[in-house]
């Protein structure tokens, strides 16, 4: 993306969901954390 | 890691790391890997690995059970045994997904 | 091999399919909202000296404090810190290369299992420091830059910074380092950048992790005019969604309520995942949150660090389920969780209601009502240049 042109509409959320889609996945009992330090990497 | 000829592959273990490629077989001898690190928690265990920066949840105190047990046991099967039976296919499937993703491994 | 031997992260396996990542599953993510027996990984700040005055910095760095840990403190809280298994730090300040023990505590975290993952300005990465980062053992490194080009950089984070920061990816190349990451804080003037960004990562080897303007700290006073447009955040969404290889900290968990979740958690982590230690100790929910309203306690208090983490009030009421308060009636609240508590605290908003940026626009129709003179500010400014007052400006 480079240089969007702007405008000034409040942006409208893509879906009416409520919760974001879950992955369609197995009910594993072990799951993949993404972590990347949270906010704490600033 | 080594002098980069050109550009060095950045390391996407956060984001798209790859499977280890590894198939997992119950008559097998397995181990934790050894660069992970289990931590017990109130859910059963995280799991880090200090090789590929990954971390994995562990749900369920049997399945830790059974990880822990791994190093020691003539074959995976044999650890687990221990859990019951109506559980064991969740068990497995969650080692299998812990070999593909290089926590634990063949030994 | 011991897990004490801690590895610089494999080159990756060719050909085999990759694994995305994907969104924390509900049950994930209601299992850390309750808080961990102890933070996977946490932020500490060595020090408050840095050798950058940048606009936004969110601890208000330049000067070091009297009060900062000396050497030995570090090293009694890099033991606390083992004993109760942290993976990880993310080390940052201010500068914290400035320190003159900074490989010496680098080194004896490492060396105690303790991996360290640092932030830095890399003003001071010469060919013999990145040398010696390149012979240490899991020591992962992040460059920060916020601009593409000097010009769009220059008015954040100084004249020259640009040119040291690339300099010092020169240097971390030069020695073999392998793969650091360069870290973009995302505002109205660099968010037209994104792809150029990635670009600049990628000719190094690195990845690029992007995150969030806060107002916090000196990012207080020109907040308003730096964080990006409504406009601009609905387009980062969209570029962040197709680009699932670029690292955001889970910064941006607050565009979720768009309806597409980014991967990683998607929750605030503070006192339940992670947390700040300080430069003379004291405890925080996270970086951005450096006021008394956020503080759980002192490293050197009885105790130590594991009974803060444990039992302080802040984190347990910040384990506690959240209460919606405003957003009850808006059906997106499970998805954004109502934002980001720094976000909010410092531009005056209450703390149940919505983030400045929540992109259904109710955070902008709430920030009208707010008394722009009355805002808390940071505990202590270690800025070189005195901030005015606010109600100056």
């Amino acid at each position: 993306m480079d240089s969007p042109a702007p405008t000034t509409d409040i942006a409208q959320p893509v879906t009416d969901a409520g919760a974001p889609a879950e992955p369609i996945v197995e009910d594993l009992l072990v799951e993949d954390v993404s972590i990347d330090g949270m906010c704490g990497v600033y | 890691m080594g002098a980069p000829d050109g550009a060095p592959t950045p390391s996407p273990a956060h984001a798209l790391a790859r499977p280890s490629g590894t198939s997992f077989d119950p008559a097998l001898p397995y181990r934790l890997h050894p660069k992970v690190a289990l931590r017990p928690e109130r859910f059963g265990a995280l799991a880090y690995s200090y090789d590929t920066r990954r971390l994995s949840l562990l749900k369920d105190v049997d399945l830790v059970a059974v990880v822990r047990a791994l190093a020691n046991a003539p074959s995976a099967g044999d650890a687990l045994a221990a859990v019951p039976v109506s559980k064991r296919p969740a068990v497995e499937r969650a080692l299998a997904r812990l070999v593909e993703t290089g926590f634990v491994q063949p030994r | 091999m011991s897990i004490t031997d801690l590895a610089r992260p494999t080159a990756a396996v060719a050909a085999a399919p990759t694994l995305a990542p994907t969104p924390a599953s509900a049950s994930l993510q209601q299992e850390l909202l309750r808080g961990l027996d102890a933070p996977i990984c946490l932020t500490w700040e060595w020090t408050y000296a840095c050798n950058l005055q940048c606009v936004h910095c969110l601890s208000s760095s330049g000067r070091r404090d009297p009060r900062e840990l000396d050497t030995a403190q570090l090293r009694a809280v890099v033991d606390q810190l083992a004993d109760l298994q942290v993976f990880y730090v993310n080390v940052g300040g201010g500068e914290p290369m400035t320190r003159p023990d900074f490989f010496e505590v680098l080194e004896y975290s490492v060396d105690h299992g303790v991996g360290v993952k640092f932030s830095t300005n890399g003003g001071m990465i010469d060919a013999a420091k990145a040398r010696r980062l390149a012979d240490l053992d899991y020591v992962d490194i992040q460059i920060s830059l916020d601009g593409a080009d000097a010009m769009t950089n220059a008015p954040v984070r100084g004249l020259g910074s640009y040119d040291r920061a690339r300099r010092a990816m020169g240097h971390l190349a030069d020695a073999g380092f392998g793969a650091f990451k360069l870290s973009v804080v995302v505002t109205r003037h660099n968010v037209g950048q994104l792809d150029s960004f990635a670009t600049l990562a990628a000719d190094h080897g690195a990845e690029l992790r992007v995150t969030r303007l806060r107002p916090s700290g000196r990012g207080q006073d020109s907040w308003s005019q730096l964080h990006p447009t409504a406009a601009q955040q609905r387009d980062l969404h969209g570029w962040l969604l197709a680009r699932p290889d670029v690292l955001t900290g889970d910064s941006f968990f607050h565009l979720a309520a768009y309806g597409q979740a980014l991967p990683g958690l998607n929750l605030c982590g503070a006192g339940r995942v992670v947390c700040l230690i300080d430069p003379v100790g004291d405890v925080y929910a996270c970086p951005f949150a450096l006021h008394e309203h956020f503080r759980a306690g002192n490293v050197l208090d009885d105790g130590g660090f594991a009974r803060v983490w444990r039992s302080s009030d802040l984190f347990t009421e910040l384990r506690e389920p959240d209460n919606p308060g405003a957003c009850t009636s808006c059906g997106h609240y499970d998805a954004c969780q109502g934002g980001c508590m720094a976000a909010k605290f410092f531009t005056g908003l209450p703390l149940d209601g919505p983030d400045p940026e929540c992109v259904l626009g109710h955070g902008e129709a709430a920030l009208s009502g707010v008394d722009a003179t009355a805002l808390p500010i940071i505990d202590n400014d270690h800025s070189k240049r005195r901030r005015l007052p606010l109600s100056i400006r």
